[in-house]
């Protein structure tokens, strides 16, 4: 029965061993509902038949499969279960139901440095935390020198840990991490540690064990470069639930759009009546800005999309609309007074935004409405009403081949060297 | 089946592996930052000795009337600092390494197991101590010692029990650490180790003598005393109480203690993580 409703579709026909198997997993946790840590108040619960807590369900029947060889990422918002799911992999936690079949050595970090103490030196908690991850001193005396070099920590091993930076620190437990030489290695958020130039040594690292085809990596992560840097295959965890599950662009995009969605989910407010939220009046209560279709936007077409507003006055007036570079930072584009208005009333104005001259992004477009008292004079303009975050547009450009560390792509600029 | 007995091997492998590394970051740790060291280990039993000499020998003039009372003191005051350490510790492990239980998977009754482990390293210090002192102060050591040694796995298999007992309660209740501290200071009272068991007979409590005397605590360190320093002078379960039968009672009990430690602690451990 087992792998009949795997999601993953990909991994029917794949010849390598299967090295994690993960089978309707279901985790529920007891929130207590009063502070139930003392005889007190479990006693009180008990005479009065309160249970004292509250169930609150985490995972719902997870399945996926891990081969050998696989660079293999979770992703998902926060509170999305990911962690969860990692402790189940790690053993920590005991799922509810299902099962977590493991072939191999499983090396998890949850976190780095688990049992690191201050007042050990360096090389003590070397050994320290080998033996948490199951290595005994000759096995670690054999990895010692390359974790050292690693860290490039030589100097400090004989000196306490308290006495090392914080950056060292990490360094030091960064190192043991991958130098461990487990056959199932679960990182969980750890990319974003040490300087430049350790990065880039991480970097290297990932990049080499990528192709050893005996390791198999584990990776939750919120950076969506590096799934698609990485990993080989993805899983989308949302309210417990795998979501997208298999190619890792997919697995990107989708999270993307997740994050694009839910900001403005979550920020409806609850207005009563006569108010209007940031940035809108009585003389303007409506202005928003729509995507046509969808804000994950894969081609280079020109981007369509709509703004709705509602202006009785019967005064000139004009929209702006501004593009904004969420990642980069900065304005992109910016209409000025082009945009003049003739309709009043409750209108929906359609645009579109051509798309060939930036490179990948997040991108917002926001909306004003100005209202231009004297016609002949610009300065005269009055700012009636701007969109806020809810009621801009946020899109995510993701076209193929696009991608660039700067704003303009090589079709828009282009340095010539003249001599 | 052979792939079980590997299994089992691989997996006790690990136990052991993280059990002597926390043993000796443990023992390492005690002593970090302090002048003397572990020469502590040695001290603070023998200052603690000292005091009780001076309150309960010279000046409330408590004694047997043998010569070995004073070093019988020096011994019992040992083993129940062990008992009273390893418990207290025990318990409250499980709380205090839970940035590790929730972190990582290892089998965790090694983390009871350590810290005990580590009050058995004092404890076999202080023994020692206890040796060298005996011979300057009447102890008549004969081939009984070697009968110390399974007193002495009897009572950390004791103490074990209770420090797995308490410590799966303690991740639950935290009341338990309160209450076991009284328990603790009312089995202090109850064990003849400031006073002789022979004060209690005396007085016309003879029945209260055999019960105290079929605790398993105080049947254990009864027969450390008997069998390492003089078997001539220092009574035991078996010369107090006359029915063989009854004089089993701690020993099954002891077993007891130990088989319920680790089965509660088993039912709960897997828990832990959550709930810490």
């Amino acid at each position: 029965m087992s792998g009949n409703n795997t999601i993953d579709t990909a991994a029917t026909n794949d010849t390598r061993p299967v090295v994690l198997k993960v089978e309707h997993v279901a985790k529920y946790f007891r929130l207590p509902t009063e502070q139930a840590t003392g005889l007190k108040m479990a006693f009180l619960n008990w005479t009065r038949g309160i249970k004292g807590y509250t169930e609150q369900h985490v995972l719902r029947d997870i399945n996926f499969e891990v081969h050998q060889g696989d660079f293999f990422g979770i992703v998902g918002r926060n509170g999305s279960g990911k962690s969860t799911l990692l402790k189940i992999i790690s053993q920590i936690y005991k799922p509810e139901q299902g099962k977590v079949t493991v072939k191999g050595k499983l090396v998890p970090f949850i976190e780095l440095g688990v049992g690191f103490n201050p007042e050990l030196t360096g090389r003590e908690n070397v050994y320290l935390n080998g033996a948490l991850l199951g290595f005994t001193r000759e096995e670690i005396d054999a990895m010692y020198n390359d974790i050292v070099d690693f860290a490039e920590l030589g100097d400090f091993m004989d000196q306490k840990l308290k006495n090392y930076s914080s950056g060292m620190q990490v360094r030091l437990a960064f190192s043991v991490a991958i130098k461990a030489q487990g056959d199932i290695l679960v990182l969980d958020e750890v990319l974003a540690v040490g300087d430049e130039a350790f990065q880039r040594k991480c970097d290297n690292f990932f990049s080499q064990i990528k192709h050893d085809p005996s390791k198999t990596v584990i990776l939750v992560t919120h950076s969506m470069d590096a799934v698609k840097k990485y990993c080989d295959k993805a899983i989308l965890i949302k309210d417990g639930e795998i979501v997208v599950s298999g190619n890792k662009n997919d697995v990107a995009d989708q999270y993307t759009l997740e994050n694009l969605k839910s900001a403005k989910k979550s920020q409806e407010e609850q207005l009563s009546e006569g108010q209007y939220p940031a940035g809108l009046s009585e003389r303007v209560p409506k202005l928003e800005v729509r995507a046509d279709s969808s804000p994950l936007v894969k081609t280079s077409d020109p981007f369509r999309f709509h703004v709705e507003y509602e202006f009785n006055e019967k005064v000139a007036f004009y929209l702006i609309l501004t593009v904004l570079d969420m990642q980069r930072g900065g304005i992109v584009y910016d209409t000025a007074a082009e945009l003049q208005q003739t309709k009043h009333g409750h209108q929906t104005a359609t645009f579109e935004l051509p798309l060939n001259a930036i490179c990948n992004g997040n991108y917002r477009i926001t909306a004003q409405l100005r209202i231009l008292p004297d016609p002949d004079n610009v300065k005269s303009n009055q700012q009636l009403a701007y969109t806020d975050e809810n009621r801009s547009l946020d899109f995510a450009l993701r076209i193929p081949g696009n991608n660039g560390y700067a704003l303009l792509n090589k079709s828009a600029m282009r340095v010539a060297q003249v001599n | 089946m052979k792939q079980l007995v590997n299994r089992l091997q691989a997996r006790y492998h690990y136990a052991l592996v993280v059990f002597k590394e926390l043993v000796k970051t443990n023992f390492k740790l005690r002593y970090q930052g302090s002048f003397l060291g572990v020469l502590w280990s040695v001290l603070q039993p023998l200052m603690l000795f000292a005091v009780m000499y001076m309150v309960f020998v010279k000046f409330l003039k408590f004694s047997d009337g043998t010569p070995t009372f004073p070093i019988s003191l020096l011994c019992g005051t040992c083993l129940w600092q062990f008992f009273s350490e390893s418990t207290g510790m025990g318990m409250r492990s499980i709380v205090d390494r839970g940035d590790l239980l929730r972190k990582i998977h290892f089998p965790n009754y090694i983390i009871v197991a350590s810290t005990t482990m580590g009050s058995m390293i004092s404890l076999a210090i202080n023994l020692g101590v206890v040796i060298l002192f005996g011979t300057f102060a009447h102890a008549h050591y004969t081939w009984r010692v070697l009968l110390v040694i399974p007193s002495i796995v009897q009572l950390y298999a004791i103490s074990l029990g209770v420090a797995l007992l308490l410590g799966s309660l303690y991740v639950y209740f935290r009341d338990i650490g309160h209450i076991w501290e009284v328990v603790l200071q009312a089995m202090f009272y109850a064990t003849p180790i400031i006073y002789p068991i022979s004060m209690v007979v005396d007085r016309g409590f003879g029945w209260a003598a055999k019960v105290m005397m079929l605790m398993p605590t105080t049947q254990t360190i009864m027969d450390i005393r008997h069998n390492l320093l003089s078997p001539e002078y220092i009574p035991t379960v078996w010369t107090t109480v006359n029915n063989k039968w009854l004089c089993l009672i701690p020993y099954v009990s002891s077993i007891v203690i130990l088989w319920l430690g680790i089965h509660v602690f088993r039912k709960y451990s897997a828990k832990f993580a959550e709930v810490l």
